[in-house]
């Protein structure tokens, strides 16, 4: 299972979002996309999950096309997207969040098993499955936000932005969450960030957009090493 | 004393019925963003084909369960051809915001005009299942019949049947995700489009109630420029905006609510004021809380 995207271009009316870019991700690798704001990198997971129309090329996950899709069909061929910044649902309870990303599975019992595991990861949000989620943290949404997107069982997982909002010392803890929840579950990540030296530090590899444009696609380890990218994207 | 008694009987019981109009609106409105101006049209369609199932098996339930399964496959059928593709067609440019609420207009005044084709000049009627003569309490009759209080009885009931799936069932919690949020629900992998479809039909069989339980309370007539369901939808929507058109609890409460001021004004006023009350309540509600006197983020939730 690898994640192929073959000269993709996404357009936005007359801008174009993505100009023409190929990459790959390996199965289980975690991949960092980092880059400036308007860089392009929510237009490619919005078009990975099928929320937005690709002008051209293709992007394959484990034999499925993923472009030209709908995300609801696509989250039953395994790929989950936790979108930028409030990707839960404040009228609903913890419980319901995220028993809706596990809504179309048919075993019921696989579902629930799914829920413990994000449970014991996740325990604060144990203490308040049945409360409103709108009464959470920044980090405890964030927290179930991944945690719904973990029930539909995915094997390609695309988070945006999961450290928006959050104080550093929450920043580095949830991404040392999401680092052992997929690995332990074997999913590959993409995961896009604003906050380029942490994604990268638990990356596998890393891809820095520029204006829709791949400007640098090499391990992480390299990438931090690189003393461009260190420049532009890592501040210092 | 018994004054006050029946004022309150009456408000509950006319309230009930726009209570269920506004349920029909609130689904609408929250699973497709349309005020749906046609659920006049179609509860009087819904109401007709009850009235066709009583001419010929002599059932009132009968004709109100078919009547609320027709207004469901009616709904569900506007919302899969008509509106669907509307959304998809004028999806954007000045015209988007307004198209699909000039468009139930015009399928208000198309059902009406078909239904006028077809039943013409003819004389409907439907007549009480029970009596709607009042109970009476030591010597005292009550605005209160057997009637009013299979009403107010069916009216709980329906909205027990809606609460219990919306809060306890998947279906229902796939009708809130896609209400509130479409887009994490369809990347949860809810059928957003189907969904909402089952939203228009629980609107429609909710419309198709509210017809067939007023009709009797009335007059019993229909005609296919029926007054009366002009009124219902009038104040179905009033009731909906006191509810703040988000909210289910919102819609029933807004609804007794509306019923009970009409009907103190009705009857410790005037009759002749009952009209302008209902529309100022609405223009006050607009401009003084526009989120609806009971829709709060809370009521929102249910």
């Amino acid at each position: 299972m690898t994640l192929v995207v073959t000269d993709l271009t996404v357009d936005h009316g007359a801008i174009r979002a993505i100009n023409n870019i190929s990459f790959r991700v390996e199965e289980g690798q975690l991949a960092a996309v980092i880059g400036a704001n308007g860089a392009g990198k929510t237009t490619l997971l919005r078009t990975l999950s099928g929320l937005t129309h690709a002008t051209g090329g293709s992007a394959s996950w484990h034999g499925t096309e993923l472009l030209y899709s709908k995300p609801e069909k696509l989250v039953r061929r395994g790929v989950s997207h936790v979108s930028e910044g409030k990707s839960v649902i404040p009228e609903l309870t913890v419980k319901e969040n995220l028993h809706l990303g596990a809504l179309w599975r048919k075993n019921s019992d696989e579902a629930h098993a799914t829920q413990e595991m994000i449970l014991d990861t996740f325990p604060r949000l144990r203490d308040r499955l049945d409360q409103q989620a709108d009464i959470l943290s920044g980090g405890e949404r964030q927290m179930l936000a991944i945690g719904r997107a973990l029930m539909s069982k995915p094997s390609l997982l695309l988070l945006d932005e999961p450290s928006l909002g959050l104080a550093p010392l929450l920043v580095a803890q949830i991404f040392q969450s999401i680092r052992a929840l997929t690995s332990q579950m074997g999913l590959t990540v993409v995961l896009v960030e604003q906050n380029a030296m942490s994604a990268l530090k638990i990356a596998d590899m890393g891809i820095v957009l520029n204006r829709g444009r791949i400007a640098a696609s090499d391990s992480s380890v390299h990438l931090i090493a690189n003393p461009q990218v260190r420049a532009a994207y890592l501040g210092y | 004393m018994y004054k006050f008694l029946n004022t309150v009987l009456i408000g509950i019981t006319s309230g009930a019925i726009y209570s269920l109009m506004a349920l029909a609106l609130v689904l609408v409105w929250r699973s497709t963003r349309v005020v749906n101006f046609a659920q006049a049209g179609q509860a009087l369609l819904s109401t007709y084909i009850g009235y066709e199932v009583i001419q010929n098996f002599h059932s009132f339930w009968l004709a109100l369960a078919i009547a609320m399964v027709a207004g469901a496959a009616v709904a569900a059928l506007i919302d899969a051809i008509f509106m669907r593709t509307l959304f998809k067609r004028a999806a954007e440019g000045p015209i988007a915001g307004v198209a699909p609420i000039i468009a139930t207009l015009g399928l208000l005044g198309l059902i009406r005009a078909l239904l006028g084709l077809v039943v013409g000049g003819k004389e409907a009627s439907i007549r009480p299942p029970v009596s709607n003569i009042g109970f009476t309490i030591s010597g005292h009759t009550l605005a209160f019949s057997p009637l009013k209080l299979l009403i107010v009885a069916s009216v709980l009931f329906l909205m027990l049947v809606l609460s219990l799936i919306f809060q306890h069932t998947n279906v229902g919690l796939a009708l809130r995700a896609s209400a509130y949020a479409p887009e994490i629900a369809r990347l949860a992998g809810v059928k957003v489009d189907g969904i909402r479809t089952l939203g228009w039909a629980l609107a429609g069989a909710a419309g198709a109630a509210a017809g067939m339980l007023q009709t009797p309370d009335g007059n019993g007539a229909l005609s296919p420029d029926s007054l009366e369901f002009s009124l219902l939808l009038v104040f179905g929507f009033i009731a909906a905006v006191i509810g703040g058109l988000e909210s289910l609890v919102g819609a029933v409460l807004g609804g007794l609510l509306l019923g009970l001021v009409l009907a103190f004004v009705l009857i410790y006023i005037s009759g002749s004021l009952v009209f302008i009350t209902a529309f100022v309540l609405l223009i006050i509600v607009l401009l003084v809380k526009p989120g609806g006197l009971i829709g709060s983020r809370r009521g929102r939730r249910a």
